[in-house]
């Protein structure tokens, strides 16, 4: 008698492939952001509703010691006040004169309270402080320590409807950028106003900025001007970078 | 001198699964090459540990692009009183870097799906089918010395045995694909898990293991450096053995 195969050729690459849409399957019942027909955006999202269905939701990035604080390039953005740049923002020029005195955060979009936060006001919720690795796209690394509030913590003070799906953040140097809900209630993702023990310098991103620890660096927003909750992706279109940056 | 399993054997061609992957992977690992290339000359920089940037140092720097040994830094500023504190400086001249990472980075990644999962499948059918264990794996008398210096000596004298047009395997042959399937790969692409920022939240031993970021990028490089000697070395030998006959063979040729 011929012995039978057990698993065929032809029964492996179906159950391998059944198996695999089965767990990415429930990632796509999120809403995800346009792909623009773009090929190179489809494997983005794709990754980003294999992160969301394989991945525990609430894992925390790995926290260092103080003695691992290192040095920290500031990129990108150095300084919004700069009249010679591109990204010059009167606005911030005139918060950067007064010392961010009049300078408020609003939160707007789909919450209860829409409330414009001063300085003092994010400062007196309970804060929290991590020392994390920044993971430039570029290649480098490097640790710092960061106090803020959890956003989280500012979400529900505004009164965050049920309705809403996306956090929407905007930059005094002239960027949209937006995170989904698992990502802006995780623990770590805090707006820090200090770094290593001091205000935020204006080259990380004073007076306000993201730290969101399990994503590439450029997430992390700095100079923050405005925060908008949103049940639809606010499409900045497409500018040829990956919207999910967890790898 | 033959025994008779392994004249059977000789008959046997490349399955079309073994065909069917092969060649994804070897489009997919040569868009993971290119990207990986212009990821690099974005940082053309490696370190060890968890730290490395352009304000500290560098165990090799290498000149690949214009962003080979920039200097154009605004003043460093400490962040501490402390002597060797560390510092943070602003960086000039940002527009004219080389950086391609948009496309490079999300292109490197969609071809890192296709080798992740074409690489799982090939495992689960390489070890369930029994290639592995017949065609890979060398025999443990093949294994002694003499015969490896054997081979080793035919190599260099450039006796290189005509295709048999399936995987009828020399000992150096079986030795080095093993070493890619069942380590160099791999270690590519665990490395390069070790560089995302969501699946070492998920898996912190990833970490722990390399001893950090750095670390595991630093090995991601040498890494695919084996995997480009052994690609000139599988072309050479394709190309000494027969290159028509060997690519009829790895394609439509029965």
């Amino acid at each position: 008698m011929k012995k039978k195969q057990i698993i065929t050729r032809r029964a492996a690459i179906t159950t391998g492939m059944a198996a695999i849409g089965a767990l990415i399957i429930p990632g796509c019942k999120q809403p995800m952001p346009p792909n623009y027909g773009n090929i190179l955006r489809m494997g983005d999202n794709f990754t980003y509703a294999a992160h969301r269905a394989l991945l525990p939701g609430q894992s925390l990035a790995k926290e260092y010691s103080f003695s691992d604080i290192s040095s920290m390039p500031a990129t990108g953005t150095i300084n919004p006040a700069d009249s010679s740049k591109e990204y010059f923002s009167e606005n911030y020029e005139k918060h950067l004169r007064t010392g961010f005195e009049n300078w408020s955060l609003p939160v707007e979009g789909l919450v209860a309270r829409p409330t414009n936060y001063s300085l003092s006001q994010l400062k007196s919720f309970a804060a929290r402080t991590q020392i994390t690795r920044h993971t430039c796209e570029e290649g480098w690394t490097a640790i710092a320590e960061w106090t803020g509030l959890p956003l989280g913590t500012l979400l529900e003070h505004a009164g965050i409807s049920p309705k809403a799906r996306w956090v929407n953040f905007y930059s005094y140097d002239g960027w949209l950028d937006c995170i989904d809900l698992l990502d802006a209630f995780h623990p770590q993702t805090i707006l820090a106003y200090g770094m290593n023990g001091k205000n935020l310098s204006i080259p990380h991103g004073a007076p306000l900025r993201l730290r969101l620890e399990r994503q590439i660096g450029f997430k992390s927003m700095k100079f923050l001007e405005k925060i908008v909750v949103s049940e639809v992706y606010i499409d900045p279109g497409d500018f040829g970078w990956a919207w999910y940056n967890g790898f | 001198m033959n025994t008779s399993g392994e004249q059977n054997s000789i008959k046997a061609k490349h399955k079309p699964w073994v065909k069917t992957s092969h060649w994804i992977i070897t489009l997919s690992f040569l868009i993971l090459v290119f990207t990986g290339i212009e990821i690099l000359m974005v940082h053309p920089r490696l370190y060890w540990g968890e730290v490395g940037n352009e304000l500290t140092p560098a165990f090799m720097e290498l000149p690949i692009s214009r962003n080979h040994q920039r200097s154009d830094w605004e003043e460093q500023i400490p962040f501490f009183e402390s002597q060797d504190s560390p510092v943070s400086a602003g960086r000039n001249g940002e527009e004219e870097m080389f950086n391609e990472n948009g496309w490079g980075r999300s292109l490197h990644f969609l071809a890192a799906w296709f080798l992740v999962v074409t690489g799982l499948i090939y495992l689960i059918l390489g070890i369930f089918s029994g290639h592995f264990s017949k065609h890979i794996w060398p025999r443990l008398k093949e294994l002694t010395p003499s015969r490896f210096w054997n081979d080793v000596k035919d190599h260099f004298r450039m006796k290189i045995s005509p295709p048999t047009g399936g995987p009828q395997y020399g000992l150096m042959q079986k030795l080095s694909y093993m070493a890619i399937i069942f380590i160099s790969l791999p270690m590519a692409i665990i490395t390069g898990f070790t560089m995302s920022p969501a699946l070492t939240a998920a898996f912190p031993f990833l970490l722990e293991i390399f001893g950090g970021y750095q670390t595991a990028r630093t090995i991601h490089f040498f890494t695919s450096l084996s995997l480009e000697i052994f690609l000139v070395v599988h072309l050479m030998m394709i190309i000494l053995s027969g290159f028509k006959d060997q690519m009829k063979y790895m394609t439509l040729g029965k």
